[in-house]
């Protein structure tokens, strides 16, 4: 028993220890963020660099994370294959690379680590620029755009932002949308509501005279909804959408933005609308109000 | 509107998708359950001793376990690694590390609770007759205990395979994830897939748990008589 007692003792040492070493290193590293970026150009044996655009092209592969839940912009088909416009352009960029691309499903919260410890190559994943994240990732050119979008009934369409004087403007609370009317014009009534499906709801009951939210998301509603138009369809302040690569992985960004510029030429861009949006979006919306070609935006 | 909410479960291979995901969702939660029951008799018996610097020890480890969310130490596990020491597990690999971390931790309190529960008198008793301290453990503390501790484990148990749903977050698609995936890809479509969907993820996760209820049930029947 004594014999049994010692071994188990030590075996449960050497477990807590590694458990505990591997902890501290983890809790430590966090602080480290901004050495890594510098290690990554020092050479590739620091721990989570990502593979350079050489390293890419000889293993025959390129590691992409995509939504797997955001149709139409990245989601999984009935089949199990990966579809959307980001996975469009991902397979471009697979094939203008000359491998294969690897699709890995990531979450809104766990892009920008993905990118930190080089587990994937490349987010495309709907990836907002923001000053925040611009400091942890490197953004390549934008390839889409967001804004927000306006969408009432089509017996008192909307057209602009001067006849919602004095009238109710649904809204959801914590979006773009509560943030952008209540800062920029305080003369538009609010309805708020916590939950999408409770602002829809007000809409077609009549409780407000138009409802605001990303652009996106207005114009696939209102192609379901017969009797409801999109009659703003890009308001306030405009969003980039990009391919993000690791900071520093200075060759593949560089690689990216050609790429894009490249791409630009052959007016990519809207043949990937054609293809993945267009079925949701139909003829609502034009092209134009989302996709952004050779990274450059026009407002 | 409502009758196409279950197309969308029969359409090309998603059902198989479905059960795809529950295969993966099984397998972490049964090889971490495995080997966290094994480790966690053995650290639930150490956790017995009188040793201060064991007793330190585990309990620092039980604590750690318990306070830190799932959440977390499946990230230190998955990102945190590779930051501090390039180890570059793949996601299913560091869900069964975490989960057995947890695993042992919970299930060593449980075997603690349950041995410390058996009174002292059966170990003096066993001593009187003659028995060494293996053989009291082998004959009349350990069957004790067993019994004792079955309806606990098997609470654990199904906790962890609930728990499961948390992988996602390290990029390992399970059949929560899935059953996401095929509602998010039909929301245009069929809106009311959602329920099917999730009805249908229901009743996978029930047909998973329920044998082992209805199990531990049979065993604590038969050890009453």
């Amino acid at each position: 028993m004594k014999k049994l007692k010692r071994i188990l003792s030590s075996a449960l040492v050497l477990i807590l220890a590694i458990t505990l070493f591997a902890g501290c290193g983890a809790a430590g590293s966090s602080s480290a963020d901004s050495s890594a970026a510098k290690t990554s150009s020092a050479g590739n044996t620091a721990a989570g660099t990502a593979r350079s655009l050489e390293d890419i092209k000889s293993s025959g592969k390129v590691i992409i994370g995509v939504f797997s839940d955001k149709a139409p912009f990245g989601y999984v088909d009935e089949k199990g294959a990966y579809q959307g416009y980001d996975v469009y352009f991902a397979n471009r960029i697979g094939k203008d690379l000359g491998v294969d691309v690897e699709f890995v499903s990531v979450e809104p919260a766990s892009r920008v680590e993905y990118l930190k410890t080089g587990k994937v190559d490349i987010i495309l994943a709907n990836f907002t620029v923001n000053e925040e994240r611009a400091q942890s990732v490197d953004f390549a050119l934008p390839y889409m755009k967001v804004a927000l979008g306006v969408v009432s009934p089509d017996k008192s369409l909307i057209t602009d932002v001067a006849q919602l004087n004095g009238k109710t403007l649904i809204v959801a609370k914590g979006t773009t949308a509560e943030t952008y009317f209540t800062k920029n014009h305080p003369e538009v009534k609010l309805l708020k509501f916590d939950q999408y499906t409770e602002t829809y709801n007000a809409l077609l009951d009549g409780r407000g005279d138009a409802f605001s939210t990303d652009n996106t998301e207005v114009l696939a509603w209102a192609l379901q909804n017969k009797g409801f138009k999109v009659g703003i369809e890009s308001l306030g302040s405009l969003d980039t959408i990009a391919p993000a690569v690791q900071k520093g992985n200075t060759g593949l960004l560089n690689w990216l933005n050609d790429e894009i510029k490249t791409l630009g030429k052959e007016n990519f861009f809207h043949k990937n609308f054609e293809e993945t949006l267009a079925p949701v979006y139909g003829d609502a919306v034009d092209p134009d109000s989302l996709v952004v070609e050779s990274g450059v935006v026009e407002k | 509107m409502q009758d196409l909410g279950i197309r969308v479960l029969f359409e090309g291979s998603n059902l198989l998708r479905l059960l795809g995901g529950l295969w993966i969702t099984v397998k972490i939660a049964l090889i971490s359950v495995a080997i966290s029951f094994v480790l966690g008799i053995f650290l639930g018996i150490i956790m017995t001793f009188k040793n201060p610097v064991t007793k330190a020890i585990t309990r620092l480890y039980l604590e750690f376990v318990r306070i830190m969310p799932q959440l977390v130490l499946l990230f230190l596990v998955y990102f945190g690694l590779t930051r501090a020491f390039n180890i570059n597990l793949s996601g299913q690999l560091s869900a069964i590390i975490v989960f057995v971390v947890w695993g042992t931790a919970e299930m060593g309190d449980l075997v603690r609770s349950a041995l410390i529960s058996i009174s002292k008198h059966q170990y003096e008793s066993g001593t009187a007759l003659g028995l060494t301290n293996l053989q009291v453990y082998r004959y009349i503390i350990i069957p004790q205990t067993v019994r004792r501790l079955l309806p606990l484990s098997i609470n654990l148990m199904t906790r962890m395979v609930k728990t499961t749903s948390l992988i996602v977050l390290i990029g390992v698609v399970e059949v929560l994830k899935v059953g996401q995936q095929i509602i998010e890809a039909n929301r245009y479509t069929a809106p009311s897939g959602a329920l099917w969907i999730y009805g249908t993820i229901f009743l996978l996760y029930f047909i998973v748990c329920f044998p082992i209820s209805r199990l531990a049930g049979r065993l604590e029947k038969r050890w009453m008589n």
